[in-house]
């Protein structure tokens, strides 16, 4: 360091500068530059994400309805959750819910990726479409599928009536099982393009020479898929799984428009258990300790997509 | 043979996949703009063929334009949308230069904490951030949003630009260090002239992100007046269990079209920073 700086001072001693040599020369040291650029920053996360985080874990250890004064109470949140047979039916429909969204997302995407990598004109113009349900605001979406599912005039139980279903047909956000599996395909619908449009970029970069060669051996084309485009494509399909696992097991806004976590809690998910008991309810500690427990299974995914990323 | 192929297979083997997920992809974006068109006569007969408009009116533009806040969420949710845009732009371009540039004590665990904070979800932060916001006297102002949407997006925003950042060839910087130039003089007449397109991915992502928001709208504004396009529609066109659902649909799709626009516009830069933002870092 003070060699680089050395020679650097003697200049600007050299010629008159504006400001005093010596606090300009400090001011240009990497470190003392780099902290100063770096200060609004860190002091705006940390008044508006480190703080909120740590009184979050401080709340959750509170008896605090809301608009009252808190008072301790230690784990006594935690251990209520634990006995509240919601809380684990929240529990297996978190795990429900991403593990087949995410499932969905991957195959789907990967066949995107695949159709896509062909040659085709307007082939830029079809890529910029396909991604609108993930640019598009998922609120407003959302409300569309609604009324697509709608108990009395669903497009789709129009279809199957026209196919010779009973009618009113299946009712998709009232039955448990019908309003998890709406939930999981709209969730699926907006995210397959990512998943598509970041595996197309992956594709693209597979050099055509291995194809050929593979093909010269003699491969399938579901050989040349298994044993030289998805080992290639690895890297980036846990990235973007990873991406994917973390906002789908922290989802809120698709469940709260569409069903409210219903019927009977059928699709509550932790962030609108959260909701409805911080919120809803008024329990700010007991809603903080429902989104909390959500925090072992991030950090984990969290620091391994941080590390993997890292090591890219 | 590989170039065997006849045009009709080739158009075949395109179209029939590429078909079914652009239909897949358009389907719901169709059926709202035609209910939105359609009047409530035609909206709720269930012997009418529900796929087309057999007698189309704006009766529901109209309503939803003159009952409801829909033009004032409508400013809202840009007025949000720009100025949190600008400000994740400033500050994340404050974290991503020395990330990207400098050598110096901790550089390693600052870009570790700037990601993890980015994949940091809102449901865990927004209790405690609503009392936050309740203490500060914040609630039902649009400062409480343009303040809280930057948590998300500088992260984002620096992250994506330090990955940016790397790409920029750093001999311009040293010229300019050579002919007596300070630090901040050479990142900021030199190095960030030469990043728009860095700036302007991130910009669209970070546009698009506030456009989409929902959650800390929905605890922070509970004022008609101050409400963004997403909480407006579903707190104010769902009335109970009255769903006025022309006006929805109006709605959803006219609240769709400033996100549609300006990514139509940048749809490339918005495609390198897709890709590029989750495969480096």
């Amino acid at each position: 360091m003070s060699i680089r700086t050395e020679p650097l001072i003697g200049v600007t001693r050299a010629r008159p500068r504006r400001r005093p040599a010596s606090l300009a020369a400090w001011l240009d040291r990497e470190p003392v530059f780099s902290w100063l650029m770096m200060t609004a920053p860190i002091l705006f996360l940390a008044a508006f994400v480190g703080y909120p985080f740590v009184y979050g874990i401080l709340l959750s250890l509170q008896d605090r309805p809301v608009a009252h004064v808190g008072t301790f109470v230690g784990l006594k949140n935690f251990v209520r959750d634990f006995n509240d047979p919601i809380f684990w039916r929240v529990a297996v429909n978190t795990f429900v819910y991403t593990g087949v969204a995410t499932l969905l997302k991957m195959i789907g995407g990967l066949a995107l990726a695949v159709a896509m990598n062909q040659n085709f004109r307007m082939k830029n113009l079809v890529r910029a479409v396909l991604l609108l349900p993930f640019i598009v605001p998922t609120v407003l979406s959302t409300v569309a599928w609604m009324w697509m599912l709608d108990p009395a005039f669903s497009i789709f139980n129009w279809f199957l009536i026209a196919l010779g279903m009973p009618k009113p047909g299946p009712s998709w956000l009232g039955n448990p099982t019908l309003a998890m599996a709406s939930i999981i395909v709209i969730n699926t619908w907006r995210g397959l393009p990512f998943y598509g449009i970041t595996l197309l970029a992956g594709l693209q970069t597979v050099p055509p020479e291995l194809y050929e060669a593979a093909t010269i051996d003699g491969a399938s084309g579901w050989q040349r898929f298994r044993y030289v485009t998805l080992p290639l494509l690895q890297p980036i399909i846990l990235i973007v799984t990873l991406f994917s696992v973390i906002f789908t097991f922290a989802d809120f806004q698709l469940v709260y428009v569409l069903t409210h976590g219903g019927p009977q809690n059928a699709t509550q998910l932790f962030a609108t258990y959260a909701f409805d008991i911080g919120m809803g309810a008024g329990q700010l500690g007991l809603g903080a300790s429902v989104a909390l427990t959500m925090l072992p299974a991030l950090a984990l995914l969290i620091l391994a997509l941080t590390l993997y990323m890292r090591r890219q | 043979m590989v170039t065997g192929h006849t045009r009709l297979e080739q158009a075949v083997r395109v179209w029939l996949p590429v078909g079914f997920f652009l239909l897949l992809a358009l389907f719901p974006f169709y059926w709202m703009a035609i209910t939105s068109v359609k009047p409530n006569a035609e909206l709720y007969n269930r012997n009418m063929m529900p796929l087309l408009v057999h007698n189309p009116t704006l009766k529901h533009y109209v309503g939803l334009l003159t009952e409801t806040s829909f033009l004032l969420w409508t400013w809202n949710t840009l007025l949000v949308a720009v100025i949190s845009t600008a400000i994740s732009l400033v500050l994340g371009t404050m974290l991503a230069y020395p990330l990207a540039r400098m050598r110096f004590a901790g550089a390693g665990l600052i870009a570790m904490t700037v990601a993890a904070i980015y994949l940091v979800p809102q449901p865990l932060l927004f209790l405690p951030l609503a009392d936050v916001i309740n203490r500060l006297d914040l609630g039902n102002t649009l400062t409480a949003v343009i303040l809280t949407y930057p948590t998300m997006l500088v992260p984002f925003c620096a992250w994506l630009l330090i990955g940016y950042f790397k790409t920029v060839p750093k001999e311009l910087e040293e010229a300019a260090r050579i002919d007596g130039a300070s630090r901040f003089q050479t990142m900021r007449r030199v190095f960030l002239p030469l990043c728009t397109p860095g700036f302007i991915s991130a910009g669209i992502f970070a546009f698009t992100l506030s456009q989409n928001e929902f959650l800390y709208a929905l605890i922070f504004l509970t004022k008609s007046s101050v409400r963004t396009v997403p909480v407006g529609v579903i707190a104010e066109l769902i009335r109970g269990d009255v769903f006025y659902w022309g006006q929805l649909m109006a709605g959803a799709l006219l609240g769709s079209i400033p996100v549609a626009l300006i990514y139509s516009f940048f749809v490339e830069h918005y495609v390198a920073g897709l890709t590029s933002g989750s495969v480096k870092g």
